[in-house]
């Protein structure tokens, strides 16, 4: 039942973040709702389809997104691999856990984008990328990540307790 | 005393005091006390019917509080219903502004066949451009086919799925349109950023350029009709020590704003890829 939520809870999120947080931008940077939730949904420490729910993630987001699939897709799964590293070390303190992962997971989703727009043949100023993209967005990122693990930590409370009744 | 006054005379007495009394009432000469009366009773009604509708009032009060409550529930239901509508309509008043220019741009350039399209979403990925509109590919919307707003160029076709498809925006820092300069006609390149500006490029240091010049495209390349307004040239930097002249350009069309764009479909973008000669090992 977990990994069959992956599709409507990303695709719903998906589709906020194309429609809503997407036109909300702080200068350059909005913020990445996909990314936050699997960063929560990855902390959580029953949770065992982190893996599927980034595969899921990157690949509703790649096929939206005019970027290559691969770009969200490996940017996803690096964050639950950040987090599942983090779960293990700070497992009592799962909120600044979320906030570490998401600036790292930014950092490194950002960085892949950046990487792929330089070897594509794009100019890319990378002061300004990272002052008027990548902060913002990571700013806006970490605003999302109280309301959203509150919600994701029911949400996976809900699935595993039901899961275990089974 | 009851024998000096037999019954009649006492009768007599007695009626001809009424009389008296009538008579004096029927000239007016009772009239004050009347008044006094009067007041007096109207007063003392007026004081007994107030405190009966008090305590009336007292006792019934708690029934129709209750009902002035739901009453006044129900009419606040009804207002705010009514500030929806009215939201809902004034936005159908903008959108019906909106089509209605896009309608008049349509007439104006008849030699274009658009289709209209809701801007129903933006790339997830904050360092692309790109929007996603409400129709595809069962609409005849293919890959490449320019887009256009009331105001100027939006962008290209990008990718098309049968409901939506996804534009590029002249704005995205990969997105490349030859231009031409309407009071010079010089030729240039017009690329995008990071930041969404749009410059100027491959430009030769001896061609004149002035702010204000405006920006249309120039149809090179068969990426775009020719002469679609884009902006204006709003500042030049002109270094020796660079290869080109630039310019930065203002678009007129506010890509933060956009709701409804149209696509030109009668425009087949051409592949000029062939032409392009590659270098012999």
């Amino acid at each position: 039942m977990a990994i069959l939520l992956a599709i409507p809870v990303l695709g719903f999120a998906t589709m906020i973040q194309t429609a809503i947080l997407s036109r909300i931008t702080l200068l350059s940077g909005s913020a990445d709702l996909v990314l936050v939730i699997l960063t929560v949904w990855a902390l959580q420490e029953k949770v065992k389809t982190a893996w599927h729910w980034a595969v899921a993630g990157g690949l509703l987001v790649g096929w939206i997104s005019g970027l290559p699939m691969f770009i969200p897709l490996a940017g996803y799964l690096l964050v639950v691999v950040a987090a599942r590293l983090l779960q293990r070390r700070v497992w009592q303190a799962p909120l600044l856990a979320a906030f570490i992962v998401v600036v790292v997971g930014t950092l490194i989703s950002h960085g892949l984008v950046m990487a792929y727009l330089v070897i594509t043949g794009t100019q890319i100023q990378f002061e300004n990328a990272i002052s008027l993209v990548t902060l913002p967005s990571l700013l806006l990122n970490m605003l999302l990540v109280i309301p959203t693990n509150y919600l994701v930590r029911d949400l996976a409370r809900l699935v595993y307790r039901t899961e275990i009744k089974e | 005393m009851k024998n000096s006054f037999p019954r009649t005379i006492q009768s007599v007495i007695i009626v001809l005091v009424v009389a008296g009394l009538v008579m004096l009432a029927l000239g007016g000469y009772f009239g004050s006390i009347t008044n006094w009366f009067t007041r007096l009773t109207i007063g003392s009604q007026t004081w007994l019917s107030s405190r009966f509708l008090a305590i009336t009032d007292f006792m019934t009060s708690p029934r129709d509080m209750a009902s002035l409550r739901q009453r006044n529930i129900e009419l606040e239901a009804e207002v705010s219903k009514l500030q929806t509508q009215i939201i809902e309509l004034q936005q159908q008043v903008i959108q019906t502004d909106v089509l209605s220019a896009l309608v008049d741009f349509a007439r104006t350039n008849p030699e274009n066949t658009y289709k209209a399209a809701s801007v129903i979403g933006r790339d997830p990925s904050p360092f692309l451009r790109y929007i996603i509109i409400n129709v595809g590919s069962n609409e005849g919307i293919l890959r490449g086919m320019p887009v256009v707003t009331q105001q100027g160029l939006v962008g290209r076709v990008d990718a098309v799925i049968s409901e939506a498809a996804r534009v590029q925006l002249i704005t995205d820092q990969n997105s490349a349109v030859n231009i031409n300069l309407k009071n010079t006609g010089t030729k240039a390149i017009l690329t995008g950023s990071l930041t969404g500006g749009l410059t100027l490029g491959m430009i030769a240091h001896d061609v004149l350029m002035n702010t204000n010049d405006v920006v249309l495209t120039s149809g090179l390349g068969g990426d775009f009709p020719a002469n679609i307004i884009i902006g204006q040239v709003v500042n030049v930097s002109n270094r020796e020590s660079d290869l080109f002249q630039t310019a930065s350009v203002q678009p007129i069309v506010d890509f933060s704003k956009v709701e409804f764009v149209l696509v030109i479909i009668n425009f087949q973008p051409v592949n000029i890829n062939p032409l392009i000669s590659t270098p012999g090992p």
